[in-house]
């Protein structure tokens, strides 16, 4: 039998009769599962997720779900077609043996793959003191259930609520609050809204909005303790400039932590930033060679991107779980020279305040930005992050309809700033510098040391800092 | 029945509130929000909205009316 004969077959045996495992029931582990099918794959496929619902869409937890509109188990996801899985659904992964390829669950099953999909996404970072964060009235949003909770209490007319952390999350809790006619107090540690997403420029505009809309926002400071009554329900938050707010809800929208506690000691390269795995969604293992049969999509991945200088990225974007579930399932159930690679350019949405803000490319990767189109005055304007002479990323306020010209000019690596679109040009084009923080601060990433002195024993490993 | 919006396609054109307001609202001048699991009677008015939109960001459950043989 020649060779390419004998790949052939060994991928049709593979399609007809292996053990495919995701660990992850979101939108990348349904998508994954429904492109499995659709390539073929008939084998038996299990689905892990720790929550106890089949997949839901979370953008709309924090917009109509918060607002009282649409109830948070309204958010089933649509599927493509029927997947024909065994559903583990709340019972986590707790560990993973790639000596002899199984996942363990929390209830102490061994679940065996041959081919393993990791899509087990991101949580929200808690607030760090503990008895704060039992505090009735406080609360994070990341889930159905933390969404049902947090809707109940707005609906009951809270007196005010803090929100601490002014990233898109938090930006559109206070939105809702704002039109649920709230009283929201916004505390941000950085110069304005969305300064680590867009930048200061825009993180100025967008602060003006929130302050326009009524809301109290507090930039540069952050909230040292929240206090409860005795009872144990939070009524005051006190502001590390020694002001005190009085408030029935506290929203800790803190950003997210990756969930890759469950593959320590499991030799991949996972980390605060997520799982490394290369365009084509494998896993890296933790000497950074490619892994064969484990796969990552979703939030928890990250991969270099041909765009943005080979640089790791990780989106927790929603078509970046999309897409990259298609890739990673699709490469799951074949072989070289058939991969195919997750080259997504990265977009994602906001919706607060009425404005829709969308972004294409990587604005933090940007050192420049220019206003191109609209009017800031009125919050509906285009403007282009620039670096090193060419375009990376462009932002849009209700100016939507342009990203896609944008998102053209950033494949294609066009220069910066970008040549005028010819409608629509405000009076100033000139690039300033877009105020990005600096991006090591302040999150510690671990340290990486190679051991082993000999070079057949040499390897990486991570010491994470712990702190 | 379910739907999901890819809201990174949609452009605001807003023809799904013009023939499903139930369904569909924007909120301002552009940014979409909707109720994902609509009720059944809405079905007729949502695959209307569906077609209707420019760029084809609205993605209706495939299984609805079918028995599910799995999670639900």
């Amino acid at each position: 039998m020649s060779l390419p004969a004998t790949v052939a077959e060994l991928v049709r045996e593979f399609r007809a009769g292996a053990r495919i495992v995701i660990v992850g029931a979101s939108l990348a582990g349904l998508r994954a599962a429904e492109t499995l099918r659709e390539e073929g794959f008939t084998g038996s496929l299990t689905i892990i997720g720790d929550e106890p619902y089949e997949p839901y869409d979370r953008p709309p937890l924090s917009k109509q779900v918060l607002k009282g509109w649409v109830p948070a188990d309204h958010t089933k996801l649509p599927r493509t077609r029927e997947v024909n899985a065994d559903w583990r659904l709340g019972v986590a992964a707790v560990g993973l043996d790639r000596i002899t390829k199984r996942v363990r669950l929390a209830d102490g099953e061994q679940v065996p793959y041959d081919r393993l999909l990791i899509a087990t996404g991101t949580r929200a970072r808690q607030w760090p003191n503990p008895a704060e964060a039992a505090l009735e009235g406080v609360h994070t949003i990341r889930s159905r259930d933390d969404a049902a909770e947090l809707q109940k209490e707005l609906a009951e007319s809270p007196s005010r609520v803090v929100v601490i952390g002014a990233g898109f999350i938090g930006s559109e809790v206070a939105s809702v609050c704002r039109e649920l006619d709230i009283p929201v107090t916004v505390v941000e540690r950085g110069p304005a809204p969305l300064v680590g997403a867009l930048g200061g420029v825009i993180g100025e505009i967008a602060a003006q909005m929130q302050r326009d809309h009524g809301v109290d926002l507090r930039c540069g400071l952050g909230v040292s303790s929240l206090e409860g009554d005795s009872g144990g329900h939070v009524r005051r938050a006190h502001l590390s400039d020694g002001t005190v707010v009085d408030a029935d809800v506290v929203v800790a929208s803190l950003g997210s932590i990756r969930n890759v506690e469950w593959l320590e000691g499991s030799g991949l390269a996972a980390g605060v930033w997520g799982v490394g795995c290369d365009a084509g969604g494998r896993a890296f293992d933790i000497n950074g060679v490619v892994t064969d049969s484990i796969f990552v999509a979703g939030d928890v991945a990250r991969a270099p991107h041909v765009l943005y200088e080979y640089q790791f990225l990780a989106m927790e974007h929603w078509d970046n779980a999309v897409l990259g579930a298609e890739v990673a399932a699709h490469n799951m159930v074949n072989l070289e020279p058939n991969y195919r690679p997750h080259l997504l350019l990265p977009g994602f949405w906001s919706g607060q305040f009425g404005v829709n803000i969308k972004s294409v490319g990587v604005p933090p990767f940007g050192d420049e930005i220019v206003f191109t189109q609209g009017s800031v005055a009125d919050r509906s304007f285009a403007a282009a992050y620039g670096h090193r002479g060419r375009i990376v990323a462009a932002v849009t306020f209700d100016h939507g309809k342009w990203l896609e010209y944008y998102g053209k000019l950033i494949e294609r690596s066009g220069p910066f700033p970008p040549p005028p679109s010819g409608w629509d040009q405000p009076a100033d084009t000139k690039p300033v510098p877009a105020e990005f923080p600096d991006p090591r601060v302040p999150t510690a990433i671990p340290d990486v040391v190679l051991t082993g002195h000999a070079p057949s024993e040499r390897t990486a490993e991570f010491r994470p800092r712990r702190h | 029945m379910r739907i999901v919006v890819d809201l990174n396609r949609c452009q605001g054109y807003a023809q799904c509130v013009y023939l499903a307001h139930e369904v569909f609202r924007l909120s301002g001048q552009e940014a979409l929000t909707y109720e994902p699991n609509p009720d059944d009677a809405r079905r007729l008015q949502v695959e209307r909205a569906a077609a209707a939109c420019p760029v084809q960001a609205i993605m209706i459950d495939r299984l609805d009316g079918t028995e599910r043989g799995e999670a639900s």
